[in-house]
């Protein structure tokens, strides 16, 4: 009969990275109040400027109302029964990766992103953050003699104060929306990137975020600086154990390219996305920003979104420079009970600015995988173009797409060029291939590698590699 | 019918095969006998279970096997998946190739081709082997290289998509073909296209059924056996004149046999 319980099996999604690595936290109490968020800053001995840039960022969020447009359903997220700030407890000051407690190290080994000397990746650098701080950045002297500054945050703050006072909140204002607003005032570390005039950063930088404890939330924030005629490529991996509550996520990445600079951000988010039932899971909201300030900037987007409970994601272009290009390409997987509502921003300002959007839809199981997209033609974007490909395949008969593509153009001398399609695997499909000897598994999963293919040629190769396999790991099973 | 000593042993046997889909019988009680280096005509109207007869043999997981075996080189194959079908030697020509968008036909092919190797414990090939394999077995259907780079089917015409379907054929190297309605939407110079290829790839050791309306495929291709369906059954069997006098009478003339039965 119509193998529905065949394709069911299939798109089971083993979750390797369900792990919790005991270990002895410091935790402040629950709570959001302005001591709480006093209370951060001075654990993170930061200058007045950030204390305040929080404080105003919380009254502002005090009174904005949590967003309600996203096609998504979720129980009300109590935010007084979170925990803003939690950290693995260690000596003051690290000198060295030596005295990084070996519990933390062997946690990132166990998720094949080795920090030690003799281990690390040799072709990327790594900022490891374990719930709310950040452990240790590898290569981080190599990247200094070409003047590329890679380190947490919170070190940042420290040892850049002129560059975060210059840059933090430019791209995403705290006013921006709940989320954004909400980890601008509690924000506990991520990753900084300055690249220097000229440069062509030497390696791949990454960072990976790891949540640990279960009533924690995780607010990162991440800023990358490319000046004039520089160009980097940051990935960033994601992942946390299995709990049976829902753990909120919200992070804000900021982006900013000058004249001819490029950056290539590229994710793969793996975070629990909770059980068959839909119990437990991480709670995404992440608001992403890059903002092309130069002539003839570029900024990617690439994105593998497999895992959360929810995801409320649009990482978004800003064309100010003249002939500056934003592009965004994504693949979204929901399974089981998963809800993403994804998708992206183009705001062309400047004038022959140019975005491109591919993205791709793959919902199984009882998901719900909505694209939501604005591609917006200011005054002054005289000659600039967009072109929008948005795909969605279904994967057995409960799951659901929506595609809602929004355009404003007040530049009639631009071009925009939106595609849709809506696709289902469907049993001819796979007993076509079936019949030519390919197993079941492998069906499924040539079908979905072949529908993600124009995202995975803008991943970095390894990433690309990575993410193919982690698709067809969401969709194993135990078939036969 | 096939009643006269054969030398070798049964490629296919179907053994008084009942199926139904939704619990609806389609197929009623077929019998037929596949030997090596058989060809096989089956024929009858639309609707009378032709097509349900060949996507039973192949596996297809829509149908329920309610009586009967069938038997591929004496094993009894009824809950084979249809991936170990393929793998083992049976090969299926699609009345309707399906589209595959986004997987090149040309993975597809190798994959495919390296899954029956895997299990003849022959080497698989790598791209740079099969491509040179894939080149020589183009030939055969007289396709161009371009057809390669494609989605599988996508786009391609009627009589393409047959072509690639022979070209998989040539692939596989199956022990037995089931070819469903191959020469139909297909142009003079097509069907002669694809009747040749079934011809090279078919030899002394490998069955072949051709499921057809038409006398045309069938100038090109004598078969040995005629059977002609009606209503989930074979109600007469017969040689290659039989089909002949098929097209003279029409299906009307069979409806008799059936009160006969």
């Amino acid at each position: 009969m119509v193998n529905e319980n065949l394709v069911k099996d299939v798109v089971k999604e083993p979750y390797k990275y369900g792990f919790v690595t005991d270990i002895e936290t410091e935790k402040i109490e629950k709570g959001l109040n302005e001591d709480i968020i006093k209370l951060i800053s001075q654990k993170k001995e930061e200058p007045q400027f950030l204390l305040d840039f929080r404080l105003k960022a919380f009254k502002k969020w005090q009174k904005m109302k949590e967003p309600d447009w996203a096609a998504l359903g979720y129980k009300k997220i109590d935010y007084q029964d979170i925990i803003y700030y939690s950290a693995p407890k260690q000596k003051e000051k690290i000198s060295s990766l030596d005295e990084v407690d070996p519990k933390l190290l062997e946690t990132f080994d166990k998720l094949g992103i080795p920090l030690t000397e003799q281990k690390k990746l040799t072709n990327v650098a790594v900022d490891a953050v374990f719930d709310s701080v950040s452990i240790a950045t590898t290569f981080r002297e190599e990247l200094a003699e070409h003047g590329v500054i890679f380190c947490s945050i919170s070190e940042a703050v420290k040892n850049h104060a002129d560059l975060i006072e210059k840059y933090l909140g430019t791209v995403v204002p705290a006013s921006d929306n709940y989320f954004a607003a909400l980890n601008s005032a509690v924000f506990s570390d991520g990753s900084f990137v300055y690249i220097p005039k000229g440069v062509t950063c030497p390696m791949d930088l990454s960072s990976y975020f790891r949540i640990n404890s279960g009533d924690s939330g995780q607010f990162e924030r991440t800023l990358i600086i490319a000046e004039e005629l520089s160009s980097v490529s940051y990935l960033e991996g994601c992942t946390a154990p299995m709990f049976d509550t829902n753990t909120l996520h919200a992070a804000v990445v900021e982006l900013i390219a000058l004249d001819d600079a490029s950056i290539k951000y590229s994710t793969v988010q793996n975070w629990y996305a909770g059980d068959e039932e839909g119990i437990g899971g991480i709670f995404n909201f992440v608001t992403k920003r890059g903002k092309c300030l130069g002539k003839r900037s570029k900024i990617s987007w690439s994105q593998v979104e497999t895992g959360s409970a929810i995801t409320w994601k649009y990482p978004s272009c800003l064309l100010l420079g003249e002939e500056s290009v934003g592009e965004f390409y994504s693949v979204a997987l929901t399974n089981n009970l998963q809800q993403a509502d994804t998708g992206t921003k183009m705001i062309h300002i400047g004038p022959k600015t140019k975005s491109t959007i591919v993205s791709k839809g793959i919902s199984a199981g009882k998901s719900k995988n909505s694209y939501r997209g604005l591609v917006k033609m200011g005054r002054k974007a005289t000659g600039s173009r967009n072109y929008s490909q948005c795909d969605s395949m279904l994967i057995g008969d409960q799951a659901s797409a929506n595609t809602f593509p929004y355009i404003k153009s007040q530049q009639p001398n631009s071009e925009i060029e939106h595609e849709a399609s809506t696709c289902r695997i469907s049993e001819d499909q796979l007993f076509y291939l079936q019949s030519r000897g390919i197993e079941f598994e492998e069906a499924v999963s040539m079908m979905v590698s072949g529908f993600c293919r124009d995202v995975f040629n803008q991943l970095p190769m390894e990433f690309a590699a990575e993410a193919d396999k982690l698709l067809a790991l969401k969709l194993e099973g135990s078939v036969g | 019918m096939q009643s006269k000593m054969k030398e070798s042993d049964p490629i296919l046997e179907v053994d008084n095969l009942s199926a139904s889909t939704d619990n609806l019988p389609i197929l009623k009680g077929i019998s037929l006998t596949v030997y090596p280096g058989e060809i096989h005509a089956i024929m009858g109207r639309n609707g009378c279970g032709k097509s349900t007869l060949s996507k039973i043999i192949a596996g297809h997981p829509s149908y329920n096997i309610t009586n009967g075996d069938i038997k591929f080189l004496g094993e009894n194959i009824n809950s084979l998946e249809p991936e170990e079908r393929s793998q083992s030697g049976i090969f299926l020509g699609f009345q309707y190739p399906i589209e595959i968008p986004g997987v090149s036909n040309l993975e597809f092919l190798r994959v495919s081709t390296n899954a029956r190797r895997k299990f003849l414990n022959k080497e698989e090939l790598d791209t740079f082997d099969f491509e040179e394999l894939v080149k020589e077995k183009l030939e055969i259907v007289k396709m161009d290289h371009a057809f390669l780079s494609r989605s599988v089917n996508q786009g391609f015409s009627g009589g393409e998509k047959k072509r690639n379907e022979i070209l998989q054929m040539a692939l596989l190297e199956p022990k037995i073909a089931i070819l469903d309605e191959t020469d139909s939407g297909l142009d003079i110079d097509a069907l002669r296209i694809v009747a040749s290829g079934i011809k090279k790839i078919s030899n002394a050791q490998t069955g072949i059924i051709l499921i057809t309306h038409y006398q045309r495929l069938l100038d090109e291709i004598k078969p040995n056996y005629v059977h002609v369906m009606s209503d989930g059954q074979i109600i007469k069997t017969g040689e290659s004149d039989l089909a002949l006098e098929l097209e003279e009478k029409g299906y009307e003339w069979t409806d008799n046999f059936i009160k006969e039965t």
